[in-house]
């Protein structure tokens, strides 16, 4: 079984994050980044189905020079290698752009199974997986909270508003994972050690064959025009309990006539 | 004037409402064609047709509800690129964001997603999208000539348009290629909890870390029956599994927007107020004076949620006597 698993490098999510008033881009510098959490149930997953079938994981990242630090973490937890997307070129590239560029370097691997997560920390568009699922002419199937593979076939829990669906689909197919698909794994010291010597694969838009034109900011097809504080809610009445509260609640829903 | 066209989807034969909210919405800067794919989807064109549809394309293939986004994705493909919508706009659920995924690459166009509001300026799209869970709003537009907007539910909402009148109802001929049906859905399963649902309550009652315990999730039910409420929960507990993610409200959850919303033993992080924030009324009860939830709470109540859930369980059903 050989099994991509697109990963990203983002801001800690639990940062605030900040907008560059001139380029309208995230503030990325001095922020802490890491292996963003929602990659790590993909990773996982991909492990536990190699490690019963035997087979290859290899990440793949599109992401500036230091997204080698979330690549090596992935490395850590046990996957066995990564195709780096690094270049100047591609800084702002929009969700479909960034499907073509990990498309194009996922082709080469030529997987059974592609995984990502349902959608991305930082932009949460959840729009590059289905894409690349476009591009490469693959089913997707997609918020998977459980997942088996046998016999050529995948099948998964979906996860809905209220219940799930079973869907399945012949390998090859990309499957996105939520997080409740499993427990990801912290990567050991051993495995933070043998991450450093394993292969990394660096490449550029051109490599993969696209035009440096068409990609990163020039290539995105969304213009932001402006931007502004949202107006954030007022504190209204604080009160401590002092053995009435229950009262005051029920007066608060009372005069909204809610009792 | 822009021709406009809204994914209106079905769940169980029946248009969602978020599809409704969408339509009525973009009617006020274009024509709208309403497409609905599914058994069930023809009964459905009067109801879109109220909401300011003024065409309706439709499709009774049952392999729309059969087969994951693909059909979909290929169908709307196919219409646009022969017909050049100047937008199409989806709404973000589950099957919605899948479409969305692929027609967006097929058509190699924009996609602005989470949209808080859509506007046109001098007749240019300006959408307007809350970044880093909703403490920025930011002005997109799109160059592309058809564009691809998601609106999450509850943006919008959901009205009658009077006098409309009965829509251009059009039935889709198109032949579905075998290989949009790869990814199967072999079975739906309701996992639907008693009393009303988050999406429509208008009291939730959401539970976080706070609660202590799994089992003092019963507190909160106990509470909600009286009440007529809906019980939510923060993702701290869902992840611990006290509760299913159907409970999940905030940014990877759901976004809901109650007359009252009850927050207890909620800290109030950003990831958990982007989806309740925008309810009418907020009471949160809280043991620590400076949970960030207090700092915009309606009502704050700085005590054991413990003790003071089941006395106001009893002070409501005194109340209703
Ligand atoms: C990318 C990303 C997406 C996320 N999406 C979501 C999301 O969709 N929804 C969501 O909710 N979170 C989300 N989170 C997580 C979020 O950041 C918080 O970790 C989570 O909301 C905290 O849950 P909590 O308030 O229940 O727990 P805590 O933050 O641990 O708060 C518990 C609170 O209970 C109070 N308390 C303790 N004892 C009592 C008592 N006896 N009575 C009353 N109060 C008491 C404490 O003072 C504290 O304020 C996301 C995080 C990330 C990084
Ligand atoms: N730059 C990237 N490099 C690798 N994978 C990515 C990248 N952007 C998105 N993905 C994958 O697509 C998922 C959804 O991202 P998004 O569409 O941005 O919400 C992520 O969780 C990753 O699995």
């Amino acid at each position: 079984m050989n099994i991509v698993v697109c990963v990203k490098q983002v801001p800690e999510p639990t940062g605030t994050n900040k907008i560059d008033p001139n380029t309208l881009r995230i503030v990325r510098e001095g922020v802490d980044a890491v292996l963003d959490p929602a990659d790590e149930y993909g990773i996982e997953a991909a492990l536990q189905i190699i490690e019963a079938q035997g087979g290859t994981v290899t990440l793949v990242s599109m992401g500036p020079d230091r997204a080698l630090e979330a690549i090596r973490r992935g490395l850590a937890m046990g996957a066995d290698k990564a195709i780096h997307i690094t270049d100047n070129n591609l800084a702002g590239s929009d969700a479909l752009t960034t499907a073509k560029i990990l498309a194009a370097a996922i082709k080469r691997e030529n997987p059974d199974l592609i995984l990502c997560a349902t959608e991305s920390s930082d932009s949460y568009t959840g729009m590059v997986p289905g894409g690349i699922a476009q591009i490469l002419d693959l089913p997707q199937l997609t918020f998977a909270r459980k997942m088996t593979v046998a016999d050529g076939k995948v099948t998964i829990q979906r996860q809905l508003e209220g219940g799930y669906q079973t869907v399945e689909a012949s390998l090859p197919a990309l499957v996105t994972v939520t997080g409740s698909i499993n427990e990801p794994r912290y990567p050991a010291l051993k495995g933070i050690m043998q991450a450093k010597k394993k292969p990394v694969e660096s490449l550029t838009a051109a490599d993969l064959g696209l035009d440096p034109n068409e990609v990163g900011q020039a290539g995105a097809k969304e213009r932001v025009t402006g931007w502004k504080p949202a107006e954030q809610r007022k504190a209204g009445q604080i009160v401590k309990d002092d053995g009435n509260a229950a009262t005051v609640i029920a007066d608060f829903l009372a005069s909204i006539k809610v009792i | 004037m822009p021709n406009i066209w809204v994914l209106a989807e079905l769940h169980n034969g029946k248009v969602q409402k978020v599809s409704l909210e969408i339509i009525s919405k973009v009617r006020n800067f274009g024509d709208v064609t309403a497409i609905v794919l599914g058994a069930g989807a023809e009964s459905q064109a009067g109801l879109l047709g109220e909401y300011g549809a003024k065409k309706v394309l439709v499709s009774e293939d049952p392999t729309y509800s059969h087969y994951l986004a693909e059909p979909a994705a290929f169908t709307l493909g196919t219409l646009a690129e022969q017909q050049k919508p100047s937008l199409i706009v989806i709404g973000t659920t589950y099957d919605g964001r899948d479409v969305a995924a692929r027609l967006n690459a097929m058509l190699g166009c924009g996609v602005i997603t989470d949209a808080a509001d859509i506007n046109y300026e001098g007749g240019t799209l300006k959408v307007t999208v809350p970044w880093y869970s909703a403490t920025t709003l930011v002005d997109v537009t799109s160059p592309s000539s058809t564009a691809l907007i998601l609106v999450r539910p509850k943006s919008f909402a959901a009205e009658k348009l009077e006098g409309a009148a009965a829509p251009m109802v059009e039935q889709l001929s198109l032949t579905l290629p075998d290989k949009t049906k790869r990814a199967r859905i072999v079975e739906t399963v309701d996992e639907k909890s008693e009393g009303p649902s988050l999406e429509d309550a208008n009291v939730i009652i959401s539970g976080g870390r706070g609660l202590k315990d799994a089992k003092n999730f019963d507190l909160l039910h106990e509470l909600a029956t009286p009440l007529n409420a809906a019980v939510g929960a923060s993702r701290a507990v869902v992840d611990s599994g006290w509760v299913p993610y159907s409970m999940q409200v905030g940014q990877t959850g759901k976004t809901v927007k109650p007359t009252v919303y009850i927050a207890v033993g909620i800290s109030g992080a950003i990831q958990h107020t982007v989806g309740m924030k925008n309810s009418k009324n907020i009471i949160a009860i809280n043991t620590d004076a400076d949970a960030p939830i207090f700092k915009f709470a309606d009502l704050g109540v700085i005590g054991d949620s413990l003790k003071i859930i089941p006395a106001l369980t009893e002070e409501i059903k005194r109340r209703k006597h």
